[in-house]
């Protein structure tokens, strides 16, 4: 009669883990956009320190982070408290402050017709490949009122903070055969200071950033984890052997 | 012991103990099903327990909430791993209890004199949905508000009571502080006293009649000369040592989940859920966390605009009857026997439709209705036809669990 569970629990459990796990890759992706990899890897610190130097810099002029402290950044990344107070802390005074930002919602408004987003969560809410493909989808286009636009996010309001590192690009778009405005290429109107794979590493870097920024506990929860599941592995052993033990008189 | 004397003079310290552990005599022949009514019991504690850690630091205001969880996961020593315990701990309470409820249906536990220890079961299974639902507000995320938002809208379907009553749940023409201050309520005090207290009469009344098991046969009618059931043994220690090893499985695979992939790919925390509420912004889809999706997929199958009241009303009364058939069930299984080992084939395919039907709109319930996730139809075409075979399980279960097939059943077990 085992073998009625076992077809049960082939039949009935199996779909339910398999639909569990199988479609948990296409929800991770979420949207049908046609994304760029960032490839990030969190325990390159180097990267994750030129990351935060570039949001600290670039965009901690307009976006907040407002759930960050500067100091919880520096501790975790490694910037000691030198580097962090004279290159990094623009609109704060001390290191235990959150990161704010010093422009009004009003003069956000007037400025840029929105309040720029806080970017603390934005790796959560959107994906890192999404910021990795939208920072580097900006194109030149006089119709817009800031004279930039993006592949990715059409119509944005966010001029092109870092035009400078990349240089200006005008983008070439055709019509697919259904009708669709597809992104046929860029042409590079005048140089940057940062070669294309200058500009796609700086950008990992500040991607990488904001995977941390996104959830700082990413950096200790895989190490603390593995440990965790080393202590509870030894734990299922020793409960087995005990249950077993107790159970050899029972017939 | 003198200090047992004493209590026992004032307290029925070791009465208790003895009747409900030590002497207190269960089946020997519990299969891998039968681990889940503990581990229902280890997820309340757990959830108790970092929900009172989560309450010390969070802030029922709708100005401050989702930075306060933000604090938590950030500012808040081993905040983070308290919030996702309690975040996971959520879907797996629905795991572990729709995998306790899927053994009673195997093995007929719910059958006559289990009646009501189903009934009470139902009860918790409401309560816990009514309870994961006054909770997912609480983040403040967009899609908790839009999730309440929809749900609450439900109501409105009712005619001439509906719109008032949906703004009597809300405490405002939307969902607002006012919401959230009052679901806070229910979801720290008013739902978790009531899980306790239902827990304990499902406790009371199944240790009154005592376990089912897998060939569904009564261990009480075979005795020994001390009056002990030949074919079960004495919860503590048996049970207590394997359940001890049941609950380390269940916690590696649980604290896997929490320390690598706590959002589950998006069904444990949804990615709109890290943006905070937005009465401006609707998120593209909005659905709920999938313990609640074969609910949701019912809902929205229920297309028929030519019905009277609307198709509104009548979705909300299909989602309503798909979970009050469970209350039935007792009374709707016919069958000589209880355990699916000595049932036919009749119980054994209806069981397993049903079984892939409730994963199926489970799963359909997180799509948009007009797209094509499975194969061939619309995906709100293969909820109709879940919908149709979930009613059928058990609408036509007192005719076809009498016409199957049974063999019979031994009398002891096996």
């Amino acid at each position: 009669m085992t073998m009625t569970i076992k077809t049960l629990i082939k039949r009935l459990l199996l779909p339910v883990l398999c639909m569990l796990w199988a479609p948990a890759g296409i929800a991770a992706g979420g949207g049908n956009e046609n994304l760029d990899s960032a490839y990030i890897n969190l325990s390159d610190k180097v990267s994750l320190r030129n990351g935060a130097h570039t949001f600290v810099n670039y965009c901690l002029s307009c976006h907040e982070a407002s759930y960050m402290r500067y100091e919880r950044m520096a501790d975790d990344l490694g910037i000691d408290r030198e580097t962090l107070k004279r290159d990094m802390m623009f609109a704060a005074d001390k290191p235990g402050e959150l990161m704010t930002v010093n422009m009004s919602d009003e003069d956000a408004k007037a400025w840029f017709g929105v309040v720029p987003p806080d970017l603390s969560l934005t790796a959560r809410s959107r994906g890192p490949d999404w910021i990795y493909t939208y920072l580097r989808g900006f194109y030149r286009d006089e119709g817009t009122s800031t004279g930039w636009n993006n592949t990715l996010y059409p119509n944005v309001a966010m001029p092109h903070v870092l035009y400078q590192w990349e240089g200006m690009r005008k983008a070439n778009f055709e019509t697919s055969p259904n009708g669709a405005k597809v992104l046929a290429g860029y042409d590079q109107l005048s140089p940057g200071t940062m070669s294309a794979q200058e500009y796609d590493s700086a950008i990992r870097d500040l991607t990488n950033f904001m995977v941390y920024l996104a959830e700082p506990a990413k950096l200790v929860r895989y190490r603390i984890g593995f440990w965790v599941m080393v202590f509870m592995l030894v734990f299922v052993g020793l409960s087995y052997l005990l249950k077993k033990e107790y159970w050899r008189d029972v017939h | 012991m003198s200090l047992i004397n004493w209590i026992d003079d004032r307290f029925p310290l070791s009465k208790v103990w003895n009747e409900h552990m030590a002497q207190y005599y269960a089946p020997k022949n519990f299969n891998f099903w039968y681990y889940f009514g503990a581990l229902s019991l280890v997820v309340l504690v757990l959830q108790i327990v970092t929900g009172i850690i989560l309450t010390m630091h969070y802030k029922p205001d709708a100005d401050l909430a989702f930075a306060s969880v933000e604090y938590i996961m950030r500012d808040v020593p081993a905040g983070w791993f308290v919030r996702y315990l309690h975040g996971v701990g959520a879907s797996m309470f629905f795991l572990v209890v729709y995998l306790h409820m899927f053994r009673a249906m195997l093995y007929g536990s719910h059958r006559k004199p289990r009646e009501l220890i189903w009934l009470l079961g139902m009860v918790i299974y409401v309560a816990l949905m009514a309870e994961a639902f006054f909770g997912y507000l609480l983040p403040w995320g967009n899609m908790s508000y839009w999730g309440a938002q929809v749900i609450i809208s439900l109501f409105g379907a009712i005619p001439v009571i509906g719109e008032p009553l949906a703004e009597w749940i809300r405490g405002d023409f939307v969902v607002s502080d006012a919401t959230l201050n009052r679901f806070f309520a229910f979801h720290v005090i008013l739902l978790p006293l009531l899980l306790a207290l239902l827990v304990y009469l499902h406790i009371v009344a199944l240790h009154k009649v005592g376990s089912n098991n897998p060939d569904g046969v009564e261990i009480k009618k075979n005795k020994d000369k001390d009056g002990n059931p030949v074919d079960g043994v004495p919860f503590h220690p048996y049970y207590t040592v394997k359940d001890t090893f049941g609950i380390a499985v269940f916690m590696t695979v649980f604290l896997g989940i929490v320390f690598f992939v706590p959002e589950f790919g998006g069904w444990f925390l949804e990615k709109d859920n890290f943006a905070p509420a937005d009465i401006l912004q609707t998120p593209p889809d909005i659905v709920p966390l999938w313990y609640l999706t074969p609910y949701y997929s019912i809902l929205r199958a229920v297309t028929f605009e030519w019905l009277p009241g609307g198709a509104k009303l009548w979705g909300v009364i299909a989602m309503g009857a798909a979970i009050v058939m469970f209350f039935f069930l007792p009374w709707l299984d016919r069958a000589k026997v209880r355990s699916i080992r000595y049932r036919g084939w009749m119980y054994k395919t209806a069981l397993t439709i049903f079984a892939v039907t409730f994963v199926m709109l489970g799963y359909l319930g997180t799509k948009n209705p007009g797209h094509v996730d499975l194969f061939l139809f619309k995906n709100v075409i293969w909820a109709q036809i879940g919908l149709v075979l979930y009613f059928a399980f058990f609408l036509l279960m007192p005719i076809y669990t009498r016409l199957d097939p049974t063999k019979p059943e031994p009398d002891r077990v096996g």
